[in-house]
């Protein structure tokens, strides 16, 4: 498909409780470069196959949890177009200036009816993926730890997960791939999709506003998700569960968290989503195998455990 | 590093509800020599003081520590009133300990 609109998930702002065990995990473990930093603390990140300046950005504070989530837009007349089409909807929109965030060209921001703060933007500073564009490599050297090639996606916990689908799809333009029904057919699980991929943010129905259930990020193999596991023991972070396989999405994941509670997710292979196709529907009963499909089983931590 | 290991000193942890115990080496969190230990009582979350699953009260003016916890889920009057996340809850003494669960957590 030709890409207009939004593009991509383009950023994350995470809470951490303390900086110095966090860049340890982002930067050591999954192997992102740090990118910059800024007058409040903010520490800015990038995974080594983005050619943005940054995708993840650390703050310091006494909660850990996710700030925002942010989309790129492939054009500032696309930006325009989303501002007036999501007031036009009812839902209030802030105007964050360029730089704001540093290298980050300005953003527009707005509160889903799940209480997430998300946002918009259309123009981030360059850094490339180290390979340059002129018959490049097909890896940088030096890389560290998982080496996750980028930041993919976010699962996020809230309420009123049909009204956070109808916006996503009727005002951003997103498709919704796959969802989950309890046995009354109310949606309790949604995997959105702005591209080609199984989904670029989910939401699971959850009672209180605005919780982060994980940050995401690609690997190539099943193989190169078992030697990320393999640093998770050699480093005793702590895992919530795999190396398995989801159901849902057709993953090949492993969960695990930040030094502050944070979960995060290397998975590799979904498949590729095209506009045409019929979402699907996992429905209550079948659900412990559409999360994990080897256990059959729901995880208590995994519906539970959010930040 | 044997050696250490020998001269490392533990402490009792009494889980109140159920009387079980578990020894704690000096310096670990509660939660991790639990697990170690394939012992059961706490319930287990993200390990990382985030997301208050492990929450518990130490009983009978307890000796510990504790290393920076979520706000969300331990205010600065549940540390008074001796709550931590058994996570980041290094115990200086032996411990008696109350989990208040997930849902009591919710609920408070």
């Amino acid at each position: 498909m030709s890409y207009t609109g939004v593009m991509r998930p383009g950023h994350t702002c995470l809470r951490v409780l303390e900086m110095e065990p966090s860049l340890t995990h982002y930067v050591e473990r999954l192997g992102m470069i740090k990118t910059g930093e800024d007058d409040q603390g903010r520490v800015y990140l990038k995974a080594w196959d983005e050619h943005d300046c940054f995708s993840i950005v650390l703050r310091e504070a006494d909660e850990p949890g996710m700030d925002f989530m942010g989309f790129k837009v492939h054009s500032t007349a696309d930006l325009d177009r989303f501002e007036v089409a999501i007031r036009e909807y009812g839902i209030d929109v802030e105007r964050m200036p360029a730089g704001e965030l540093k290298g980050c060209g300005h953003r527009i921001r707005f509160v889903i009816p799940s209480g997430h703060p998300i946002e918009l933007y259309a123009e981030k500073d360059h850094a490339g993926n180290g390979l340059g564009y002129l018959n490049p490599d097909p890896w940088p050297e030096g890389l560290k730890g998982m080496q996750v090639n980028r930041f993919d996606h976010c699962l996020l916990y809230g309420p009123n997960i049909p009204d956070v689908v109808d916006f996503f799809v009727n005002v951003l333009g997103f498709a919704l791939t796959e969802r989950v029904l309890d046995p009354d057919s109310n949606m309790t699980g949604a995997f959105l999709s702005c591209s080609n991929k199984a989904h670029d943010i989910a939401f699971i129905q959850y009672p209180e506003p605005s919780k982060f259930h994980h940050a995401s990020f690609l690997l190539n193999t099943w193989e190169e998700i078992l030697h990320a596991a393999d640093i998770m023991g050699m480093h005793n972070i702590s895992i919530d569960i795999g190396p398995t396989r989801h159901g849902i999405t057709r993953g090949r994941t492993i969960y695990f968290f930040d030094p502050s509670g944070n979960r995060n997710e290397v998975f590799c292979g979904d498949y590729t989503w095209y506009p045409d196709r019929e979402p699907i529907t996992w429905t209550a009963e079948e659900l412990g195998k559409a999360i994990f499909y080897h256990d059959r089983k729901l995880n208590e931590n995994f519906l539970t455990v959010v930040t | 590093m044997s050696d250490e290991i020998e001269q490392a000193r533990r402490f009792e942890i009494t889980i109140s509800d159920s009387g079980d115990s578990f020894l704690c080496k000096e310096g670990q969190n509660v939660l991790l020599a639990m697990e170690r230990l394939g012992r059961k009582g706490i319930p287990v979350g993200c390990r990382g003081g985030g997301c208050g699953i492990c929450r518990v009260q130490v009983l009978d003016d307890g000796k510990y520590r504790t290393t920076k916890m979520s706000r969300a889920q331990v205010s600065e009057e549940d540390e008074r009133n001796g709550i931590a996340l058994a996570c980041k809850l290094i115990p200086e003494g032996d411990l008696q300990i109350r989990p208040l669960g997930f849902l009591r957590n919710k609920l408070n």
